[in-house]
C-alpha cells in the first residue's frame, strides 16, 4: 500500500500542477485588483469577490486532491453516470434556474453561492467522449460512430443553447480538434475555417465580389487539373455550397442570430461603432489593456481598473487587469503559461497507451485552448463578446472547480499511465 | 502506435499559430499603438482650470479704481442631496418653490453626479448666513468667485468692462480662452487684458467611471498654481476725474488733461458717462441694452473717438509753423479791417469789427482770422502758385508732427485718427492744379476738413507747454508691483519747432486768459495760457472748445475741453477747464472775480434737443438692424462651433496644458522698459 502510494505521487505530473497553481494565484491577485477598494484591505475578506475566490481555490484544492485519490478505473466507469447527472442538471436549470444577465444558467445553492451546470458539462462531455471513442471497433471515420460522437457533444450543447448561453455552447465546438486527432477527415477543419472566413468577409464586403473571387479561384484550379474529373466535380459542388452559404449569411444574420449577437459582431467588424452603448465594454477593455504599455501601471495602480471603467472586470474581463497593471510583460507571461499548460496537456495525452486518456487529454487541451483564445480575444476586440471565463483566473466558483476537475482528472489518469486501464 | 499520430503536430501547430496571433495583436495595442494611453488618461483625468484674480487698477495716487469683490455661487450635487428643509433654503436665497424645482432639475440635467451652479452671485452677507446653515442642506456647497467692483463709479470709459468671450476671441487666442471665460471688452480691461488676466493654473484630478473625484493626479506634480493678474497704476487722478465728470454732467463732450512732463493723462472724461458697476452682476444684460439705446451714446468714448474741427484752438500751431518756416516775424504787423479777402471770398473776423494793427501775440490773443489766413496763404504760396500742392504738403507734414491726423497710439482701443486733408483730397474735390491757397484757406483757422480728437488737442497743448516736444500720452502709468513703464512713454517726440519760437505764441495765449476771450476763466494766482475755439457743428449750435496749459513756466497740466452744442469756447469749455486746472494745481477751487462757480457749471444742462439728432439716429437704427442680422448669423455659427468644440475637447485639453506651462510673454516685451519703485 505504502509503496503504491509513493509511486502514485511520484507519477503525478508536478509541472502541470505547478502551472495550475501559478495561474490560480495570478487569478486571485488580479481579482483583488479588479474589485479593490481601499475600504476593504484584507485579501481574504469573504464579502468580496477575491475573498470568495480564496474559498473557491481552497475547495478546488480539496477537489483536486480527492480526484488524485480516486481509482482510475472508477473514472472511466463513472463517465456515463456523470454525463447523465449533468444532463439532468442542465434540464433542471432550465426549470428552476436563476436568470442572471439574460442567461438562465445558475442553480441557487444558498449562502450567496450558486452552481453553473454548463461549466461542468464540458468535463462530463469530455469524459463520455473519451469513453466512447476508446471503445473497441469505434472509428471516427465510420459515419455511424461519428454521428454517435457528434450526438454526445451536441446534446449538452442543445440544452445550454436553450438557456441561452452562446459562449458555453460554442466551447463544445472546440472538441472538433479531438475528433480530428482521432481520425476525422481534415476537410472538416478546412470547411469550418472556410465557412468562418466566408461569414466574416460576406458581412464586410459585397457578396458579389466574394462570389466572383471564388469563381475565379475555382476556374483556376480546374484549369490546372483539367484531367482530374473527380476534383472538378468536387470543386463545382463546393463552389455551389459556398455561394449558397454566402447568400444565407444575411438570413442567418437577421433571423437566426439574436439582436445582441449581431450587434457584437457588427462592433467587432467595425460595421458600427457605439462607444457609449454596445461597444462600451470592448472599447474600455481595449483602453485598459492598451494603456498598460510594456511594464503596466503596477499592482493596484491601474487607473481604468481601480476606477471601474470596465464592467464585468473580475469575471469575463479579468484579462484587462492583467493587461493594464502588468502590461505586455504580464500579458506575455499569462499567455505563455497557458500555452505551456496546453502543450503540456497535449504531451501528456500523446504519451498515454490508453486511448481513453489520450482522447480525454485532447478534450482538455481543446477546451482550455478555446477558452483562452476566445476570452483574451474578446477583451482585445478580435472576437465577438461571448461571455466565457478565462480558466483559473476569472472569478467564479463553478468555473474554477470545473476546470480543476477537468485538469486533475487528466493528471490522475496520467499518473496511472504505466498500468493498463 | 496510433495511425493518426502525426496529427498532433497539426493540432499543436494550429494552437501555437493562433496564440501567437493573439500575442501579436496584444503587442500592437499595448506597445505600438499609443492611442489607448491617451484615451485612458482622458477617461480618468479631469483638468480643472483655476482662475486667477484679475489685476486691480489704481489711480496715480494709489487709490483704488477697480478691485475684485468676492461673491458666492451656490452649487448643488444632485446625487448627494438628501431630504431637507427646502422652504428654509428657498427663503434664505430668496426664491420660491417653483424656482427651486426649476434650478434643481436644470442641475440634474447638467450632471446628476457632479456639482453645477444652483444660484449665482450671492452677496457676502447672504453667504455668511447660508454658510452657517449649510450642514442642513446636504449636497449643496458654496463656491467663491470674484467680480469687478468700482468703489468710486468713475472713469467708466477708461476702465471699460469685461464680458464673456466670443467665438472670435477664442479663435484669435488660439484656444487660450474657453467658452464662458471672461475677457476685457473695452477700455483698459481690453487694452491690458494680457497683463490683467494673470496666469491660469490647472489642477488635474482623477475620476472614476461615474465622474466621482478620486484625488489628485500624480500627487499634483502637473498641477500649477494660478498667478494673479498684475496691478495697473493708472495715470488718472481720481479727484480730478470726479470733478471733471461732475462738471460735464448733463452735457456732451470731453475733458482730457495731460501732464506735459510725462504724457500721463490726468483726467479723461467722456460725457455722458455711466456707472461702471452697472456692467457687472445679475442686471448687466439689461443695463447694457439700456445704454445701447441711449441716444447720447454713453459708450462713445468722446476723448478719443469724437472728432471736431479744432477751430481757433488751431491758431497757435499755425503761428508756430509760420515762425519756424521763417514766413513771418513775430513783430511784423498786419492791419485787420475785420474782413479779409481771400480769392473771391471774404473771411470775417471779430464779427466784422476791425482788430486794427495786430502782431503775432495779439493775433493769437484776439483770434484774428485775417492774420492767420494771411500767414497761411503766405506759406502755401511760398514758391509760387504752381507749387501749391508741394507747399501744402510741407505744411501738412509740419502739422502732423504735432500728432494730428494720425493715431497717437494711446494705450486704449478704438482711437480715431482725426484728419489733416491730403493734396490728393483737393485734387479729387476740385481738379489737379485747380486749387489754390485761397481755396483751402479755412484750414488756417482750424476749419475746413481739419478734424482732431480732444486727446490730440490736449497733446498739442503739451507740445506747446514743453516748447517743442511731447511724450506719448498714456493712461497706464506703470504695470505691476515693479512699476514697469513702457519704453515708448519716456521718449521725447520733437515736432520740429525751435523752442525759441514758442514765446511769442505763448505770450498770445497768456493774453487770451489774462485779457482776451477767456479772461473770465482766469484762475487767481495762476498764469494759464489758453486758446478758445468754436468748432462748427452742422447739426446745431457750435461746439465750445478750450485748450490750455498752466502754469506758464514749468507747466504742470495741459488740457483740452470740448462741450458740444454750447457755442463759443469762452462760455463753457474755458471755465470748466479752469476749474480742472485749478483743482490740480492748488488742490482746491478758490472764488473767482468773475463769480463762476463749479456748481453753476455742474448743474447746467447743455444736452441738445434730440430732434436735432433725429436724422442721425434714424440712420443709426438702420445700421443697427443690419448689425442685428449679423448677430443672428453669428449666433448660428456659435451653435455650430459649440458642437465642434465638444469633438475637439480632448485635443484642446492637451493644448491647454502646454499653454499654461508657458511663462507670461508680456514681461519680455517690457524688459526694454525701466523700473521705478
Amino acid at each position: 500500500m505504502s509503496t503504491q502510494q509513493r509511486s502514485f505521487f511520484f507519477n503525478v505530473d508536478w509541472l502541470t500542477v505547478f502551472l495550475y497553481l501559478i495561474l490560480c494565484t495570478i487569478g486571485w491577485f488580479n481579482i483583488h485588483a479588479a474589485v479593490y477598494d481601499p475600504a476593504h484591505q484584507s485579501i481574504v475578506d469573504v464579502s468580496t469577490n477575491y475573498g470568495k475566490q480564496f474559498i473557491f481555490i481552497c475547495i478546488s484544492a480539496v477537489v483536486g486532491i480527492v480526484i488524485l485519490l480516486l481509482e482510475s478505473r472508477f473514472i472511466a466507469a463513472l463517465a456515463p453516470a456523470f454525463y447523465v447527472v449533468i444532463v439532468l442538471l442542465l434540464v433542471l436549470v432550465l426549470i428552476i434556474g436563476r436568470n442572471v444577465g439574460g442567461n438562465q444558467a445558475w442553480i441557487n445553492l444558498g449562502g450567496g453561492f450558486r452552481l453553473q451546470p454548463s461549466e461542468f458539462a464540458k468535463f462530463a462531455t469530455c469524459l463520455l467522449l473519451a469513453r466512447y471513442l476508446s471503445g473497441t471497433n469505434i472509428r471516427v471515420t465510420d459515419p455511424k460512430s461519428f454521428l454517435m460522437a457528434a450526438a454526445i457533444i451536441g446534446f449538452p450543447m442543445l440544452l445550454i443553447m436553450l438557456q441561452p448561453d452562446t459562449g458555453s455552447t460554442l466551447v463544445f465546438c472546440s472538441l472538433i480538434f479531438v475528433l480530428y486527432r482521432e481520425g476525422l477527415s481534415p476537410y472538416f477543419l478546412i470547411i469550418a475555417g472556410l465557412f468562418i472566413t466566408l461569414f466574416v468577409t460576406s458581412l464586410l464586403y459585397n457578396p458579389l465580389y466574394i462570389i466572383l473571387i471564388l469563381v475565379a479561384i475555382t476556374a483556376f484550379i480546374i484549369f490546372l487539373f483539367k484531367r482530374n474529373r473527380q476534383l472538378i466535380k468536387t470543386m463545382l459542388i463546393g463552389l455551389a455550397i459556398c455561394i449558397a452559404f454566402i447568400f444565407s449569411v444575411k438570413f442567418i444574420y437577421t433571423h437566426v442570430l439574436k439582436k445582441h449577437q449581431t450587434e457584437r459582431i457588427n462592433i467587432l467588424l467595425g460595421i458600427t461603432t457605439d462607444l457609449r452603448g454596445k461597444g462600451y465594454n470592448v472599447n474600455q477593455s481595449k483602453i485598459a489593456i492598451g494603456s498598460g504599455k510594456l511594464w503596466g501601471k503596477g499592482y493596484l495602480h491601474g487607473t481604468q481598473t481601480q476606477y471601474s471603467f470596465v464592467p464585468e472586470q473580475s469575471t469575463d474581463f479579468i484579462f484587462c487587469t492583467v493587461g493594464e497593471e502588468w502590461g505586455f510583460a504580464g500579458s506575455l507571461t499569462v499567455i505563455s503559461l497557458f500555452m505551456f499548460l496546453i502543450l503540456r496537456v497535449i504531451l501528456i495525452a500523446e504519451r498515454q497507451r490508453s486511448p481513453f486518456t489520450r482522447v480525454y487529454g485532447y478534450g482538455v487541451a481543446s477546451v482550455l485552448f478555446f477558452h483562452v483564445v476566445i476570452n483574451i480575444g474578446m477583451t482585445i476586440g478580435v472576437v465577438p463578446v461571448i461571455g466565457i471565463p478565462l480558466p483559473f483566473i476569472s472569478y467564479g466558483g463553478s468555473s474554477l472547480i470545473s476546470f480543476t476537475m477537468l485538469l486533475f482528472t487528466l493528471i490522475k489518469l496520467d499518473s496511472n499511465r504505466k498500468s493498463n486501464v | 502506435m496510433n495511425k493518426f499520430f502525426e496529427r498532433r503536430y497539426v493540432v499543436t501547430g494550429i494552437f501555437i499559430a493562433i496564440i501567437l496571433a493573439l500575442l501579436g495583436r496584444l503587442y500592437y495595442i499595448q506597445i505600438v499603438d499609443d492611442r489607448y494611453t491617451i484615451y485612458a488618461n482622458s477617461n480618468v483625468r479631469r483638468t480643472t482650470i483655476l482662475y486667477p484674480a484679475r489685476g486691480p487698477i489704481l489711480d496715480r495716487n494709489g487709490k483704488i479704481l477697480v478691485q475684485n469683490e468676492p461673491i458666492y455661487d451656490v452649487m448643488v450635487n444632485p446625487k448627494e442631496v438628501k431630504p431637507f428643509d427646502t422652504l428654509l433654503l428657498c427663503k434664505m436665497i430668496g426664491i420660491d418653490k417653483e424656482g427651486f424645482d426649476k434650478r434643481f432639475t436644470k442641475a440634474q440635467r447638467q450632471s446628476p453626479a457632479k456639482a453645477s451652479i444652483f444660484e449665482k452671485q450671492l452677496s457676502v452677507e447672504l453667504y455668511a448666513a447660508l454658510q452657517e446653515k449649510l450642514f442642513e442642506f446636504p449636497g449643496f456647497s458654496i463656491v467663491p468667485r470674484t467680480i469687478r467692483t468700482y468703489p468710486d463709479s468713475v472713469a467708466a470709459q477708461f476702465l471699460g468692462f469685461i464680458g464673456e468671450v466670443t467665438d472670435r476671441d477664442i479663435k484669435r487666442s488660439n484656444g487660450y480662452y474657453r467658452l464662458g471665460d471672461y475677457i476685457g471688452v473695452t477700455g483698459v480691461e481690453k487694452a491690458y487684458e494680457n497683463v490683467l488676466r494673470g496666469q491660469r493654473g490647472v489642477q488635474i484630478q482623477m475620476v472614476d467611471s461615474h465622474g466621482v473625484f478620486k484625488g489628485s493626479f500624480a500627487n499634483g506634480a502637473l498641477d500649477t498654481v494660478p498667478r494673479s493678474g498684475e496691478r495697473l497704476t493708472s495715470s488718472l487722478d481720481i479727484d480730478l476725474q470726479r470733478l471733471g465728470e461732475k462738471l460735464m454732467q448733463n452735457k456732451l463732450g470731453s475733458i482730457v488733461a495731460i501732464e506735459p512732463s510725462s504724457g500721463e493723462i490726468l483726467c479723461y472724461v467722456s460725457s455722458p458717462t455711466y456707472d461702471p458697476n452697472l456692467m457687472v452682476g445679475r442686471e448687466r444684460g439689461n443695463n447694457l441694452a439700456k445704454m445701447y439705446n441711449n441716444p447720447y451714446k454713453p459708450f462713445f468714448i468722446r476723448p478719443i473717438q469724437a472728432q471736431y474741427p479744432p477751430g481757433s484752438s488751431f491758431k497757435p500751431l499755425s503761428a508756430l509753423i509760420a515762425l519756424q518756416e521763417g514766413i513771418i516775424n513775430p513783430n511784423e504787423t498786419f492791419y485787420c479791417t475785420g474782413n479779409y479777402r481771400v480769392g473771391n471770398r471774404i473771411v470775417h473776423c471779430n464779427h466784422g469789427e476791425a482788430h486794427g494793427t495786430v502782431n503775432m501775440a495779439k493775433a493769437v490773443a484776439e483770434s484774428c482770422n485775417g492774420y492767420f489766413t494771411m500767414v497761411f496763404q503766405r506759406i502755401v504760396d511760398r514758391y509760387g502758385v504752381k507749387n501749391t500742392a508741394a507747399n501744402f504738403t510741407a505744411w501738412r507734414n509740419n502739422v502732423m508732427k504735432f500728432g494730428l491726423g494720425a493715431r497717437l497710439d494711446l494705450d486704449m482701443p478704438a482711437e480715431s485718427r482725426g484728419n489733416v486733408p491730403t493734396p490728393l483730397h483737393y485734387d479729387n474735390t476740385y481738379r489737379k492744379g485747380a486749387w489754390r491757397s485761397s481755396t483751402i484757406a479755412a484750414l488756417a483757422i482750424g476749419q475746413g476738413e481739419l478734424l482732431a480728437t480732444p486727446l490730440q488737442l490736449a497733446n498739442l497743448e503739451c507740445t506747446i507747454a514743453n516748447r517743442g516736444f511731447f511724450y506719448k500720452p498714456h493712461l497706464v502709468k506703470a504695470i505691476g508691483t515693479q512699476n514697469v513703464i513702457k519704453k515708448e512713454y519716456i521718449e521725447k517726440n520733437y515736432v520740429g519747432i525751435d523752442s525759441g519760437y514758442f514765446e511769442p505764441v505763448i505770450n498770445g495765449m497768456e493774453a487770451v486768459v489774462e485779457s482776451g476771450t477767456a479772461r473770465r476763466s482766469k484762475i487767481p494766482d495762476v498764469i494759464m495760457c489758453g486758446k478758445t475755439g468754436t468748432a462748427q457743428n452742422p447739426h446745431g449750435e457750435d461746439h465750445s472748445v478750450f485748450v490750455a496749459f498752466a502754469p506758464r513756466d514749468n507747466p504742470k497740466i495741459a488740457i483740452a475741453v470740448v462741450v458740444e452744442n454750447s457755442g463759443e469756447g469762452a462760455h463753457w469749455a474755458a471755465p470748466i477747464a479752469s476749474f480742472i486746472v485749478e483743482k490740480y494745481l492748488k488742490g482746491k477751487i478758490t472764488p473767482r472775480e468773475s463769480g463762476f462757480t463749479v456748481d453753476y457749471f455742474a448743474n447746467a444742462n447743455r444736452l441738445p434737443d434730440l430732434s436735432l439728432y433725429a436724422q442721425d439716429l434714424q440712420k443709426e437704427r438702420r445700421r443697427d438692424s443690419i448689425r442685428a442680422a449679423k448677430v443672428d448669423s453669428i449666433k448660428k455659427f456659435k451653435a455650430d462651433s459649440i458642437k465642434k468644440f465638444k469633438a475637439d475637447s480632448i485635443k484642446k485639453e492637451r493644448r491647454e496644458a502646454a499653454y499654461n506651462n508657458k511663462p507670461a510673454n508680456w514681461i519680455k516685451s517690457l524688459t526694454g522698459g525701466r523700473s521705478k519703485s
